[in-house]
């Protein structure tokens, strides 16, 4: 049995699928299906991400565009000139700026993806184990959010969290504080703007792995004697991990990279690579340094993670 | 169908086919957003039968990122002096001909001499409109808290005891780097367009000594947390200042907000019509630059937006609420104590970000 196919949907990407089924046999009819989302990928993925590793081995200079080009022909000399610019790397790594900023942009995102799995957890649980009736009634709810504007709903939080907002209004009332609570332009507000926003990214994985999960192994614990959390911390939660690790990367990858959570609920302190690539991007005009930065977040966090999910992919495919 | 018949109908087809033609003509225009009153660009597209196509930006950078990347198809676009001196640099814009703006006499020629440190006898550029960065307060609160101190003065923001008691109000900050920085270089005494290392690190100093009092750094919250008591201080632009004045009187929750130029001198910044270099319809640009410069329509953007115009011609017109208000036309002794902030170097520019990174994070 395959533990993977509760979140099957969503991990498969279609060049590990590509990989697997390639060499085992030549099937022309597959091969098809996969070329458009592999075309997909090369077009609007990788090409992408060339241009901009190409635009980060240039230098900024002031024209159309912001930069200087690597290669230049001359016909009619009848030579041509080939020039890389490697000082961006090298900045990134002199100033322990950009490091902070890199950690930073991890710790956020881990602790983020920590309570979107604690609060997303219970949540895909109750959905999976309810009535198909109600599954369904649930599940739209989970979606609805994504029927209003991503920015409405961070303006809304700001209209929660500020001075004279809902929450201090609320708690002033009752009699809970006397001094309204700081709570916009803090990480905690950055915080509270991930988990809202990437939950549902965290509840569908989770959703389906629990809902695939044969019922009758929990009746079998339980005729062997073992108490419900044991046989849930026996059997649901391992059979919920690619479930799990599906939601995490799902939710932690995005958050990294966060660009208008922090601007608008973060105080000016809360440093993220999103906000630093902004800055280099429209303060500094320094488009190449810019794009250093961006490749530099790939590989040296979207990198390892893929690698880890291919290892994993691996190992269930030969269980 | 007699020759003369078919001669009318010829004359008729053609009047209709250039008709048909004149109609087709646009212009697109990009320009900052609450920049205009609608007034007037109705008034543009009836008396010349020109389509203005009208798309906003909030930010220079915004704008500077379109432009940079090349062939945007705009035909006007209205960047900060700053910015055009660099765009400049790189050759975005197309020559102004001036033959073809009746109306160019009514410019204020005090002001578009101080245009020119940004652009050589202002070949790319018609002024549209100029403010200063000042202080905002919430009159109420800040005498609460600091007695009867005056209002027009940077220590309210420069200075770490006076801003300390102000932290738990709110101060606010623009966001924008080159134009605070100057501002602290100018507070400090120094060339507020100074590039040298020791004055940066001057201004830095100053920065973080009162770091810890400031709310946050932002371009366009201050405008709605100043109108309902949420921050009590900000730095920003005159505009948006007297902005969020009228809008706490709309709200009526007691807020009062003033605006001051501080007293130490402050930043003045023009935003200028430009041309760029590949814009589809030259032609119509200059036409609906001429008609900005008329008296009439500077008058009527002015009364509208709360910006000063450079226009000497529209004095006359502008209500007693704009012309009389230091804060949108300031006075003359005033006037004599305002720097513009020029392009830096891309090496500086660096320099300057990296600090200011620090700043704002407090690292």
């Amino acid at each position: 049995m395959s533990v993977s196919t509760g979140a099957a949907w969503i991990d498969k990407s279609a060049s590990g699928m590509a990989k697997y089924n390639i060499f085992r046999s030549v099937n022309w009819g597959r091969l098809g299906v996969i070329a458009v989302p592999a075309l997909w990928l090369g077009v609007f993925f990788f090409i992408p991400f060339l241009v901009v590793f190409k635009i980060s081995l240039s230098e900024s200079a002031i024209a159309i565009p912001p930069y200087t080009a690597i290669f230049e022909w001359d016909l009619e000399e009848a030579y041509a000139t080939f020039k890389l610019n490697l000082g961006n790397y090298f900045y990134l790594i002199e100033d322990d700026f950009y490091l902070d900023a890199y950690i930073n942009s991890v710790k956020i995102a881990a602790v983020s993806t920590f309570f979107a799995l604690i609060v997303g957890f219970p949540v895909a649980y109750l959905i999976a184990r309810s009535k198909p009736s109600t599954r369904v009634v649930l599940l739209a709810l989970v979606i609805l959010p994504f029927w209003t504007s991503f920015l409405l709903r961070v303006y809304a939080w700001m209209g929660f969290l500020k001075k004279n907002g809902v929450v201090n209004e609320f708690l002033l009332s009752i009699g809970i504080i006397d001094q309204p609570l700081v709570m916009l332009q803090t990480d905690f507000a950055v915080y509270i703007g991930i988990v809202y926003t990437y939950l549902p990214f965290m509840i569908l994985p989770l959703y389906t792995a629990l809902e695939k999960m044969d019922l009758t192994l929990l009746e079998a614990a339980e005729d062997l004697g073992a108490r419900p959390l044991q046989s849930f911390f026996m059997i649901t939660l391992p059979l919920a991990v690619p479930g799990i690790i599906a939601g995490c990367i799902l939710v932690f990858i995005p958050a990294v990279g966060e660009f208008v959570i922090p601007a608008l609920l973060g105080g000016s302190d809360t440093l993220m690579i999103g906000r630093v690539l902004w800055d280099e991007f429209f303060l500094n005009r320094d488009w190449p340094m810019a794009s250093a930065v961006a490749i530099v977040m790939l590989v040296v966090l979207v990198l390892p993670i893929m690698l880890i999910r291919n290892a994993q992919g691996k190992e269930e495919a030969h269980s | 169908m007699s020759p003369k018949k078919l001669g009318l109908v010829t004359a008729l087809a053609i009047t209709l086919s250039t008709a048909a033609v004149a109609q087709e003509q646009v212009l697109n225009i990009y320009n900052w957003s609450d920049y205009i009153n609608p007034e007037a660009v109705a008034q543009f597209e009836q008396e010349t039968g020109i389509k203005v196509n009208y798309d906003v930006y909030d930010s220079n950078e915004v704008l500077e990122a379109k432009l940079m990347s090349g062939s945007t198809g705009y035909d006007l676009v209205v960047p900060t002096g700053a910015f055009l001196e660099r765009h400049v640099q790189a050759g975005i814009y197309a020559e102004i001909d001036r033959s073809k703006l009746t109306n160019y006499g009514n410019l204020d020629s005090v002001l578009t001499e101080k245009i020119a440190r940004h652009d050589v006898d202002n070949k790319h550029n018609v002024p549209y409109a100029w403010g200063t960065i000042g202080l905002g307060y919430n009159e109420a609160m800040v005498k609460e808290r600091l007695g009867d101190m005056p209002f027009d003065t940077l220590d309210l923001i420069f200075k770490p005891e006076v801003a300390a008691k102000l932290a738990d109000c709110g101060i606010g900050l623009l966001d924008s780097p080159a134009e605070v920085i100057s501002i602290a270089l100018n507070y400090l005494g120094l060339d507020p367009n100074s590039e040298k290392k020791a004055d940066l690190k001057k201004a830095t100093e100053l920065m973080n000594s009162v770091r810890d009092s400031y709310k946050y750094f932002h371009s366009g919250k201050y405008i709605s947390d100043l109108a309902n008591g949420e921050i009590c201080v900000a730095l920003g632009y005159n505009g948006d200042i007297l902005q969020a004045q009228s809008r706490a009187e709309e709200a009526g929750q007691g807020n009062v907000i003033g605006f001051a130029i501080p007293k130490e001198g402050t930043l003045v910044w023009f935003d200028l019509m430009a041309i760029p270099a590949d814009a589809p319809h030259p032609d119509a640009a200059h036409q609906f630059i001429d008609f900005v410069l008329k008296a009439e329509t500077a008058a009527g953007i002015s009364n509208y937006v709360y910006y000063a115009v450079a226009n000497t011609a529209a004095e006359p017109l502008l209500l007693d609420e704009v012309r009389n208000n230091p804060g949108i036309y300031p006075s003359n002794e005033v006037k004599a104590n305002l720097f513009t902030q020029n392009a830096h170097t891309a090496k500086f520019d660096r320099l300057l970000t990296r600090a200011w990174s620090g700043i704002k994070t407090g690292r």
